[in-house]
């Protein structure tokens, strides 16, 4: 901690914390404000008598209304986590698979195959999606899920096979060999020992893989077409952004709500979560 | 039931010659240390043993029957590792019924196996907490009886003393001797520190950059060691080395250099009268070096000069320079003597050793 005296805690300390927590936490006290001003209040300009951007004193439920009733949020809440979940969970068993060979066996091209796979993560997604089009286009998955819940794993199983790999150098490798001494077979030492000794790890590329696969737009704008498909940020973005005007209510107080999920997950699971980034398994 | 022999074993990693040409023969129920400082192939012998490394060439046959293409767990092994290995998500319980279980023993079976093996180690109440929740002696214990409720033919183990606090080391040691007593079971052990090979082995194996120096018992390998290597592995504090020309005064023969002149014993005088004229190492342990006194005859003595004295309560052991050299000599407790004063040493006849200046192999 700082020592010394108190100017010097709040000079160094206090002081930048609080600025970086303002910064940080700013855009979300926004969204909220926002969800819950009415639309007379959004919609003066800024040098309008009684303008008070920081707090309003007739907050509505108008707008959450709205997005329920006169949307299809609902559906586009499903949809998101849907899709999400599915492709986490794809992505996680190739990525377990695949960071548990390139960290433990060794055969033949296993590195220049480990590289090739990392290489496929650096290719953007905004070239990617032209290409893909295509093929969404060919198989007919055009408008449904499954455009989605097979594509995000182009990058979510780089992801996961990068983390996963790193954590599985991290068990030491004498809890396998004595597995193997004991009478396990590979498969049975990793199913009893490395799988549950790597949970920290699993979780962590879980929850990325969750959260990008939650937050990505271009697929999801591209590949899903009528408005009962579409994921939270493509639907709240495509119907309340009507041309050029914005539905700032409905549009923050959709956001607001595409945002919890996430948070509730990161909350629950963020213990598991820096231990998985850490890499602490001790033996 | 736990003969292991390994003939000619070699180990090659890419172009790294790690282990040449081992030959061994353990009797059943023998304890044996390989001993030897690091990378000079003793982890790597185990590991062959063990069937975690692949065999470059060689045999190596427990009871009669080759392993070499046996996997680990069809050995009827058990093995005890440095950092213990044990399973982390699992309590002591888990851990040390894991093996039985993959055997699909029953599970009574189990029960009473882990019952026994916790009972022998004294980790009884230990059973349903996790590993993290023990001492470093506690997981210890846990790694032994993991191994030993499987009953296997051999045991093996890895350094498992290095990672606890010297103290507990010594009281593990103790522990271990009494447990193969108990048990009977062939067991071999690797280690870097040579006070645990003489202390548990029954014959202790001495390798070095992967050939084998050494095998012998232990006080074998103290009073005969056959080399220059094994002459200053074993023991502690090491042995003082001093490199003599042999010269012939008068029919007597003796080592001399510029700070001692000592006079061959008959009894090895015999052996060395064809080195005349020749440079050798001699060799004499601290603990044979003593204050001289009127009893001593002049030609087992020499000048010395004390550099540090270093009290141990039971012993003081005297850093002295002799001639060229620096030499330790651990004396009687109440040796009186002061830093920088000339002390007159004085060396047993009996505990001399000589070894050839090139091969450094024992004469």
């Amino acid at each position: 901690m700082i020592e010394g005296a108190k100017w010097r805690r709040w000079a160094y300390f206090y002081l930048p914390m609080a600025f970086f927590l303002i910064f940080l936490l700013f855009p979300f006290y926004w969204m909220i404000i926002t969800s819950f001003r009415p639309d007379g209040e959004l919609y003066r300009p800024w040098n309008s008598v009684n303008y008070n951007p920081f707090w309003t004193w007739k907050p509505t439920l108008d707008h959450f209304r709205y997005l329920f009733e006169e949307t299809l949020f609902l559906s586009w809440l499903w949809n998101t986590m849907f899709i999400a979940l599915a492709s986490t969970a794809i992505s996680l068993v190739c990525g377990v698979f695949a960071g548990y060979a390139l960290s433990r066996l060794n055969f033949p091209f296993a590195g220049s195959l480990g590289t090739g796979i990392f290489v496929t993560y650096l290719v953007p997604q905004t070239l990617l999606f032209i290409p893909l089009a295509e093929i969404i286009r060919n198989y007919k998955l055009g408008d449904t899920p499954w455009s989605l819940i097979l594509t995000y794993p182009t990058f979510l199983i780089p992801f996961c096979t990068w983390l996963m790999m790193g954590y599985f150098k991290a068990v030491p490798k004498e809890l396998e060999e004595c597995a193997r001494i004991d009478g396990a077979s590979r498969w049975q030492a990793m199913i009893y020992i490395i799988i549950p000794v790597a949970i920290p790890g699993i979780l962590s590329a879980g929850i990325f893989a969750f959260t990008l696969s939650w937050n990505e737009f271009i697929y999801a704008l591209v590949f899903l077409s009528s408005p009962e498909q579409k994921t939270v940020p493509v639907g709240v973005t495509s119907e309340l952004i009507r041309g050029d005007v914005f539905f700032w209510g409905a549009l923050m107080a959709g956001a607001l709500l595409g945002s919890i999920p996430v948070a509730i997950a990161y909350s629950f699971f963020v213990e598991h979560y820096v231990a998985g980034l850490t890499g602490s398994v001790k033996g | 039931m736990g003969q292991v022999v390994l003939t000619d074993i070699n180990k090659f990693y890419d172009s790294v010659h790690a282990v040449k040409g081992v030959n061994l023969q353990i009797r059943d129920k023998e304890f044996v240390v390989f001993v030897g400082p690091s990378g000079c192939g003793k982890t790597t012998t185990l590991r062959m043993i063990a069937g975690l490394e692949a065999i470059s060439s060689g045999d190596i046959s427990i009871d009669g029957q080759v392993v070499n293409e046996l996997a680990p767990m069809d050995r009827d092994i058990a093995m005890v590792f440095q950092n213990y290995a044990l399973y982390p998500h699992m309590s002591v319980y888990d851990n040390m019924a894991f093996g039985l279980k993959m055997r699909k023993f029953a599970k009574s079976d189990i029960a009473t196996r882990v019952k026994d093996a916790a009972e022998v180690l004294g980790i009884g109440d230990l059973l349903k907490r996790k590993p993290r929740q023990l001492s470093g002696g506690q997981r210890q214990r846990v790694a032994l009886g993991r191994a030993i409720v499987r009953h296997p033919r051999v045991f093996l183990f890895d350094e498992p003393l290095s990672n606890l606090d010297a103290k507990l080391r010594v009281q593990m040691r103790v522990e271990l001797k009494k447990l193969h007593l108990r048990l009977g079971t062939t067991a071999i052990y690797v280690t870097h520190d040579q006070v645990e090979a003489m202390t548990l082995g029954d014959r202790v194996v001495v390798m070095k950059d992967g050939i084998v120096q050494q095998v012998g018992e232990p006080l074998e390998l103290y009073n005969n060691p056959a080399n220059r290597f094994v002459a200053g592995f074993i023991g502690s504090p090491a042995m003082n080395f001093a490199a003599v020309t042999m010269t012939d005064g008068n029919g007597k023969l003796t080592a001399k250099n510029s700070g001692l002149e000592i006079e061959v014993p008959p009894a090895q005088a015999e052996r060395l009268r064809s080195r005349v004229g020749q440079q050798l190492t001699l060799g004499v342990r601290p603990e044979n070096l003593h204050v001289a006194g009127d009893a001593d005859p002049a030609g087992l003595t020499f000048a010395s000069k004390v550099e540090v004295i270093e009290q141990l309560g039971s012993e003081i052991l005297l850093d002295v320079r002799v001639g060229n050299d620096s030499m330790v000599a651990a004396v009687d407790p109440t040796t009186r003597t002061k830093v920088q004063e000339s002390l007159r040493l004085a060396v047993n006849p009996e505990r001399l050793h000589f070894f050839d200046a090139d091969t450094e192999m024992a004469i």
